[in-house]
C-alpha cells in the first residue's frame, strides 16, 4: 500500500534530572499518497517531534513510521525536508544549493543542470542561479530551500513552519507557491504552522494537536486547498465556511493555551 | 609575618607606580587637550570646507550610535603626524623646522666667575671660560688670560649632555690643600648643598672642594635613549644594504618569517584535525578537553625554557614552540567551527541523501572556515609575538636576535628600527589573513 503511515506513535524524553516529558502519545495518522495535510498547536504540543519522527531524525519510544510498506528507520531523500530558515548552504550558489541532492547521488552535471533549471523557473528564480544564498531575501531563500526539496524527487514533503520567518505579503506569495507545486508534482505534503489562515489554505487535512502529552486533538477535512490552487488565496478566505471553521480553531486553540497558563500558574 | 613583610613590599611598590602615574598626569591632560584641540580646528575647518552630507549627518541621535562612530581619517593622520612630530621635536630632528624643536642642550660658549677666600681670609674674583662642544666633536684645550689677583682665570672644554670637574687651584696663587675655599659663583654664594644655576649650566660644590660644571642639557633626548627619525630611517637603509653583524636584514626578518609559517603551518595541520575530531567525537572531546583546557592558557614564552632545554636553541626548538602556539588556538577554532554548525543544516543535508563522508566535506568543513580563519589570525598574532620573544632569549638569527644584540652595544636605533620592522610585519600579516578570508569565506557573518 502507498501512503505513509504513522502507527501509534509514542515519544517520551528522559531529562537529565530524571524526569521525562511526554511529548507525544499514541498518535496515529494514515496520509495517502499525494494527500496535503497541515499540523497546528499550541507550542510544545510535538509537532517538531512528531515530524523530526517521520522524518527519521528521532526513534520513536513506541510505534512505527511505515512508508510505501518500509519501516522508517533514519533520515532518507524519499522524505525531504524544508525548515523555517538557516538550513541552506551560504558557502554555495543558488544552483549548488539546489543541485546538492543530485550531487549526492553522483548525478551527472548535465542532468541536474537541467532539473535545476526546470525547478528555478518553476520558483521563479532562474536568474538568481550564479547568486550566493546570503546574497537574496528571506523570501527567496525559501524558494531555493522548497526547489532543493524538489530536486531530489521525494516522495514526501515534511515543511516545519517553512514560512514562518516571513512577512505578511511574502507569506502570501510562498502559500500560492506550495499549493500550485503540490497540484503540479502530486507529492505528499506535511506543513506544519503556527498560523490558523495558513493552517485553513494550505491543508486537504488539518491536524489540530493538544499538549501534555501530545497528541492528536480534532481533525478537519477542508476544500480551501483545492479552491486555492491557482486562484486568489484572498477570494478563498471568502468563502462561507472560512470564517467559521477559523473561529472554531482559533477558540480551540485559545482554549488550550488558557489551560497550559492555568496549569503553570496552578503547578506554582 | 612573612605574610605582612610581602604585603608591606607590594603596598611600598604600589605606591611608586601610583605616583608614577600622577606625575604623568600633566602630560596625558596635555595630550588629550592637543586631541580635542586638533577636533575642534578639524570641524571648524571641514565645516568651511564641505557641508555636512550624508545619511549620518541628519541624524540627531548621534551619541550612544555606534554606526555614527566610523573611524575619522583625519584624526588617524594627525595622530601619526603628531607622533612623528613630537619624535622629531624631542631628538632635534633635521626633518622638523627649527623652531618646532623642543629646547636642546646648550653648545657654545660661556662664562661664569668664582670668588675664592684664601686661609688667611682674603677674597678674589676669577673668570672662568666654558666651551661645550657636541657629542663626536673634539676641540682644543684653550688658553685664557690669567688675569691678576690670587685667583686666576680658568677655560674648561666639556661635551654637551656631560659635566667636568673644575681644578680652579690648579693655577690659583693659593690652593685647597693651604685652606682656600670657594664662597660664591656668579656673585652668588655657593655651598655643598646649594648649586648655582648660572645662564648655560649648572655649578655645583663637590666634596673635595672642585667645581662640578654640567651644561644645561635641556629637554631633548640622548640619542642613545632616542634617535631621531632620519637616524633611524638611515640605519634601516645601512642595515638594508651592508648587514648587521655580518646577517642581512633580509636574512634577519627571512628566519623570523619562516620560522612563523611553518610553526603556524604545522600548528594548523594538526591542530584542525585535532578540533574538528573534538567536534564530531565524544571521545576525543573527552580525551583532548583536559589538555586544551590546560594548554590554553600557558602563554607560549612561558615554554621557551622547556623547549630550550629539551630542543637547544636551534631552529627545531623554535619551530616546536611556535607549532605549540598555534595548535591549541588552531584545536579550539575548528572544534567550535564544527559545534557551531546549525542543526537543521546537518538533518537538511542527510534528508537530501548525503552520507557522513559528504557531510564532513560538503557542510561540516565549509561551515568551520569562517571560525578557523579566525583561528588562524589569533594564532599568527601570537606565533609572531613568540617568535621574537623566543628570539630575544636564543638565537643566532632573526629580528629579535637583531635588536638583543644592538641592545647590548646600545644601538638604540637599531633598536627602535627594529621594533617598527615587527610592528609593521605584525600588521601586515593580520591584514593579508583578513583578505585572504574576505575571498575565501565571503559567506562569513552572513547567514
Ligand atoms: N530533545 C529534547 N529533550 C527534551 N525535551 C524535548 C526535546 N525536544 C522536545 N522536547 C519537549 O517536547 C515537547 C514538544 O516539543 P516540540 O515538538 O518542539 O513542540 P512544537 O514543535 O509543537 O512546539 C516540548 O515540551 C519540549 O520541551
Ligand atoms: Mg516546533
Amino acid at each position: 500500500m502507498s501512503g505513509l503511515m504513522i502507527n501509534d506513535i509514542s515519544m517520551r524524553f528522559d531529562l537529565p534530572n530524571g524526569g521525562s516529558v511526554q511529548a507525544l502519545k499514541n498518535v496515529s495518522l494514515d496520509i495517502k499518497s499525494g494527500e496535503l495535510m497541515s499540523v497546528l498547536g499550541p507550542s510544545g504540543c510535538g509537532k517538531t517531534t512528531l515530524l523530526n519522527i517521520v522524518a527519521g531524525f528521532l526513534a520513536p519510544s513506541e510505534g512505527q513510521i511505515v512508508l510505501n510498506d518500509q519501516p522508517v528507520t533514519g533520515p532518507s531523500p524519499e522524505r525531504g525536508m524544508v525548515f523555517q530558515q538557516g538550513a541552506l548552504f551560504e558557502w554555495m550558489s543558488v544552483r549548488d544549493n539546489v543541485a546538492f541532492g543530485p550531487d549526492m547521488k553522483g548525478t551527472p552535471r548535465a542532468q541536474s543542470n537541467k532539473t535545476v533549471d526546470r525547478l528555478l523557473d518553476i520558483v521563479g528564480l532562474q536568474e538568481f542561479k550564479e547568486k550566493m544564498v546570503y546574497e537574496l531575501s528571506g523570501g527567496m531563500q525559501q524558494r531555493v530551500a522548497l526547489a532543493r526539496c524538489l530536486a531530489n524527487e521525494p516522495d514526501v514533503i515534511l515543511m516545519d513552519e517553512p514560512l514562518g520567518a516571513l512577512d505578511a505579503l511574502t507569506r502570501e506569495k510562498m502559500q500560492s507557491l506550495v499549493l500550485d507545486l503540490w497540484k503540479e508534482t502530486g507529492k505528499t505534503i506535511i506543513l506544519i504552522t503556527h498560523s490558523v489562515e495558513e493552517a485553513l489554505l494550505l491543508g486537504e487535512r488539518l491536524l489540530v494537536m493538544a499538549p501534555r502529552p501530545g497528541r492528536i486533538h480534532k481533525e478537519y477535512r477542508l476544500p480551501f486547498a483545492d479552491l486555492g490552487v491557482g486562484n486568489d488565496l484572498r477570494e478563498v478566505k471568502k468563502h462561507p465556511d472560512y470564517a467559521t471553521t477559523r473561529e472554531e480553531i482559533l477558540q480551540m486553540i485559545w482554549e488550550m493555551e488558557e489551560e497550559i497558563m492555568g496549569r503553570a500558574e496552578g503547578g506554582n | 609575618m612573612k605574610i605582612a613583610l610581602v604585603l608591606g613590599e607590594l603596598f611600598e611598590e604600589t605606591t611608586q607606580v601610583l605616583f608614577s602615574i600622577l606625575g604623568a598626569i600633566p602630560y596625558i591632560v596635555g595630550y588629550v587637550a592637543i586631541i580635542l584641540a586638533c577636533m575642534f580646528i578639524w570641524k571648524i575647518v571641514k565645516r568651511g570646507l564641505t557641508p555636512a552630507s550624508g545619511y549620518n549627518s541628519r541624524k540627531t541621535v548621534t551619541f550612544g550610535d555606534e554606526s555614527t562612530v566610523v573611524s575619522n581619517t583625519a584624526a588617524s593622520i594627525i595622530s601619526i603626524v603628531l607622533i612623528f612630530v613630537l619624535w622629531g621635536a624631542f631628538t632635534g630632528s633635521k626633518l622638523l623646522p627649527g623652531f618646532l624643536h623642543a629646547p636642546g642642550p646648550f653648545v657654545g660658549d660661556g662664562s661664569f666667575s668664582y670668588t675664592m677666600e684664601a686661609a688667611n681670609g682674603a677674597t678674589d674674583t676669577a673668570d672662568v671660560s666654558v666651551l661645550v662642544h657636541p657629542a663626536g666633536e673634539k676641540p682644543d684645550v684653550f688658553e685664557v688670560e690669567q688675569g691678576d689677583g690670587i685667583a686666576k682665570n680658568d677655560a674648561l672644554v666639556v661635551q654637551s649632555y656631560r659635566s667636568k670637574l673644575l681644578r680652579w687651584d690648579a693655577n690659583d696663587e693659593t690652593t685647597r690643600k693651604e685652606g682656600a675655599k670657594i664662597v660664591a659663583v656668579n656673585g652668588q654664594p655657593i655651598s655643598k648643598d646649594n648649586d648655582v644655576i648660572t645662564d648655560f649650566a649648572r655649578i655645583a660644590l663637590t666634596d673635595k672642594g672642585t667645581l662640578n660644571v654640567e651644561p644645561k642639557k635641556g629637554v631633548q633626548m640622548e640619542s642613545i635613549w632616542l634617535p631621531a627619525p632620519e637616524q633611524v630611517w638611515g640605519k634601516l637603509v645601512t642595515i638594508a644594504t651592508d648587514g648587521y653583524q655580518n646577517v642581512t636584514l633580509a636574512q634577519h626578518l627571512g628566519f623570523s618569517l619562516w620560522r612563523v609559517v611553518v610553526g603556524f603551518l604545522i600548528g594548523a595541520l594538526v591542530g584542525i584535525p585535532l578540533g574538528y575530531a573534538m567536534g564530531l567525537s565524544d571521545w576525543f572531546r573527552g580525551w583532548f578537553d583536559p589538555i586544551v583546557e590546560f594548554m590554553r592558557p600557558v602563554p607560549p614564552l612561558a615554554l621557551i625554557p622547556l623547549v630550550i632545554i629539551w630542543a637547544g636553541i636551534g631552529e627545531e626548538g623554535k619551530v616546536i614552540l611556535l607549532f605549540l602556539a598555534a595548535l591549541w588556538i588552531m584545536a579550539i577554532a575548528a572544534r567550535s567551527g564544527v559545534s557551531g554548525v546549525n542543526i537543521t543544516k546537518i538533518h537538511a543535508a542527510y534528508s537530501l541523501g548525503a552520507s557522513k563522508w559528504q557531510i564532513l566535506r560538503r557542510v561540516i568543513i565549509p561551515n568551520s572556515l569562517p571560525e578557523i580563519f579566525t583561528g588562524a589570525r589569533v594564532a599568527m598574532g601570537v606565533c609572531w609575538g613568540t617568535v621574537v620573544a623566543a628570539e630575544l632569549v636564543a638565537a643566532e638569527k632573526g629580528v629579535g636576535k637583531m635588536i638583543v644584540s644592538a641592545s647590548k652595544f646600545q644601538d638604540t636605533d637599531i633598536v627602535m628600527m627594529g621594533i617598527i620592522l615587527i610592528g609593521i610585519i605584525g600588521f601586515a600579516i593580520d591584514v593579508g589573513i583578513r583578505q585572504l578570508e574576505k575571498y575565501l569565506v565571503p559567506w562569513k557573518g552572513k547567514s
